[in-house]
């Protein structure tokens, strides 16, 4: 048990406080149980670098990302709006989230319904509190461990940012192996677009199946990523191929949690 | 005489090669035009800054270095061996030979990189040929390359190792008169390719050398006005609509959607009643694409821009995994109807209802395996963006037609009644801080 409270914005503003920062768990990051995991270690970084931070709670909606990238405009927009509302309503300005798909629809679709915001996913803002120093990395439990990062879709091809996450890695004193496919020629992991929600087409095998494939060859005991529906598909992979001994599949939040001892 | 004839000729024969190559371009342009309006007239700058390095510099053909290189080779020869054309055109008009060879020297050096480019495309042609019908690269199969598609890529090296084929044994004619001294054919040029092609001809007459000459320069016009009017109909138009593609390219982050501003009024309408709607508000009439004149013009130049390479398809994770998508099918079906579509308006004066939209050729199966992760439209070296249309019809589907997978409709009322795609209560949401 950590020494502090995640509020939410509503507790906040009640005490007449202001936070620095709001942080977007998600629906991954609130109701899935490995998700979860991924969320708590944000928190407790967040926590740890000094950040006045708050959640949504409750009052947190669904961004609408699956909807649109499944065609349903309508809903989409009025999980949007009804979010923007909220956020507009405690003013909010700045927001960091754990799942690239909430950072891309933020961050981009969004300011199209008149929500603007700066968003940041965590890996660039866990490197950046590196950075400056308000984390830092003792202890190396990941030192000198060939670790491999899986680029999500939504961070990389779809936003650009591929060096955050490895430079956080490199942070770690680990030794970062590229798999065959990676950054903007990386392979998704099979979730995206909504896939998530149904079962594949037919066809030889599954996309997860075959991402496992290059984490297996890059020979990483630990698979680094990035987003929670990564990290479903990806231990879904390595659970394929029984290599759940060998291969852990950590979140860059993790992997600096862990080796801080948080 | 017969000057004053191969003149009139030439003149005839390049009026009707020009004017049947213009009319079609326009016809694809008025089928572009047919598409949605959408602004791509900001940044002109970044726009150009775009075609140089992406058309004009080929940077993204380099991911993958051996096809890069000798498509390279064929675009350079491409570009400037068609300077050699300008020169053709002006003989051809006027009647002259080598009416550029008063450059003197630089001539001389021209020609000869001509040659030593015309003999470096047709090997590139050899390796193309050879990578798709020897080599069999799965790239260059699957099911929407059956047929003509195929045809046309072996059409098109072809016809470009017979035109090189043409230029260098003209000239191997013409250096042979050059030395023998006959009349009209003045020194110029340098041969380092044709001289081996000597031999071949040298025991000819006069007479038959002039002749062949001529039958080469023919035939290399002649094939250069077809291989022009073969464009418009071909995946080969890609050598010229790459440009404007890619001026016109998406410069914003890729993973963004555009949005449904006619969605967003109705929206507004529907969270609260009471909202004005603005003067002149119509609400919409249909949703998403139903037919190639419901996506944008850009969409359509994507079509016409994509030359069936297939780096969209063999980096698609569904595809790779075997499953029916194929991006490059995407772009190809659209193209196809638009075509029909444009003969449809061509033969009728406006468009007539065929029965048919572009659901007709792209299956549900297709559009639901999409990933939406972007590959296809990083990987496409003239910027084409096929995931696009993908969502688009994904929208006509759902917001119109309410067929969408069973589970993609649960995910949909989960939504709806939890705001998370399952089926959680909301009230949970924070359970997770209880025991941090």
């Amino acid at each position: 048990m950590s020494d502090f409270k995640v509020r939410t914005l509503a507790e906040v503003s009640a005490a007449g406080e202001e936070v620095d920062i709001l942080f977007w768990v998600g629906c991954a990051g609130s109701f899935d149980e490995r998700a979860q995991k991924i969320t708590k270690a944000v928190a407790k970084l967040l926590h740890q670098a000094g950040l006045k931070f708050a959640i949504l709670g409750t009052e947190e909606a669904c961004t609408g990302d699956p909807a649109k990238r499944a065609g349903n405009e309508f809903l989409f927009q009025m999980l949007a709006m009804q979010n923007i509302a909220t956020l507009d309503a405690y003013q909010v300005k700045k927001i960091v989230t754990a799942c690239p798909h909430c950072f891309n629809t933020l961050k981009n679709e969004y300011s199209q319904l008149g929500g603007n915001y700066e968003v940041l996913h965590h890996t660039t803002l866990i490197n950046q509190l590196l950075n400056e120093g308000k984390l830092s990395i003792q202890g190396g439990a990941f030192k000198g461990q060939r670790i491999t990062y899986h680029d999500s879709c939504y961070l990389g091809r779809a936003n650009g940012i591929y060096e955050a996450p490895r430079e956080v890695i490199q942070k770690l004193d680990a030794a970062l192996v590229e798999m065959k496919r990676s950054k903007a020629n990386g392979l998704c992991c099979g979730a995206g677009g909504a896939q998530m929600f149904k079962e594949a087409e037919k066809g030889e095998r599954d996309v997860n199946i075959e991402r496992a494939d290059d984490m297996l060859e890059a020979q990483a005991g630990v698979v680094a990523a990035a987003c929670p529906f990564c990290m479903t598909m990806l231990r879904d992979g390595v659970k394929h191929h029984n290599k759940e001994q060998e291969i852990q599949v950590l979140d860059i939040a993790e992997l600096v949690a862990n080796a801080m001892e948080l | 005489m017969l000057h004053y004839l191969q003149q009139g000729l030439f003149l005839i024969v390049s009026g009707v090669a020009i004017y049947f190559f213009a009319k079609n371009l326009g016809k694809i342009r008025r089928n572009i035009l047919l598409g949605k309006d959408i602004d791509r007239s900001d940044n002109p700058r970044e726009r150009w800054m775009t075609m140089l390095k992406v058309a004009f510099g080929q940077t993204k053909m380099t991911v993958r270095p051996i096809p890069a290189f000798f498509h390279f080779i064929v675009y350079i020869g491409f570009v400037l061996i068609n300077i050699e054309v300008l020169e053709i055109l002006v003989d051809g008009i006027f009647g002259t030979h080598r009416a550029f060879a008063f450059l003197g020297p630089v001539y001389n050096l021209a020609i000869g990189f001509f040659e030593i480019l015309a003999f470096l495309v047709l090997i590139a042609c050899i390796v193309f040929l050879s990578r798709r019908f020897v080599v069999k690269l799965k790239r260059f199969s699957g099911v929407e390359m059956k047929g003509f598609p195929t045809r046309d890529a072996a059409t098109i090296l072809v016809v470009e190792i017979v035109l090189m084929g043409a230029l260098l044994k003209m000239n191997a004619c013409d250096q042979i008169l050059q030395a023998r001294g006959a009349e009209h054919f003045i020194q110029a040029g340098s041969f380092p390719i044709s001289q081996y092609l000597v031999p071949f001809f040298s025991s000819w007459s006069d007479q038959s050398l002039i002749i062949m000459e001529r039958v080469y320069w023919w035939f290399h016009i002649l094939g250069i006005f077809a291989f022009m009017n073969y464009l418009p109909f071909s995946k080969h138009f890609h050598i010229i609509m790459a440009f404007p593609n890619t001026y016109y390219s998406n410069l914003k982050a890729k993973g963004e959607l555009n949005n449904m501003a006619s969605v967003t009024q109705e929206v507004k309408l529907m969270l609260d009643p009471s909202a004005q709607t603005p003067e002149g508000y119509e609400p919409p009439t249909s949703f998403g694409v139903k037919d190639v004149t419901d996506l944008s013009w850009k969409n359509l130049m994507d079509a016409y821009s994509c030359t069936e390479c297939g780096r969209c398809t063999s980096n698609c994770p569904q595809n790779q995994t075997g499953k029916l998508l194929s991006p490059r099918k995407i772009m190809m079906d659209t193209r196809d109807r638009l075509e029909e579509v444009g003969r449809n308006i061509d033969a009728n004066g406006s468009f007539v209802d065929d029965g048919k939209n572009l659901h007709s050729y792209i299956s549900e199966e297709e559009l639901w395996a999409c990933n939406t992760c972007n590959a296809c439209v990083e990987t496409c070296p003239v910027n084409i963006n096929p995931m696009e249309i993908i969502v688009e019809m994904r929208r006509f589907k759902v917001m119109e037609q309410s067929s969408a997978p069973a589970s993609i409709n649960s995910m949909f009322s989960n939504l709806e009644n939890n705001q998370a795609p399952w089926q959680f209560s909301p009230m949970d949401r924070a359970n997770w801080t209880q025991d941090i």
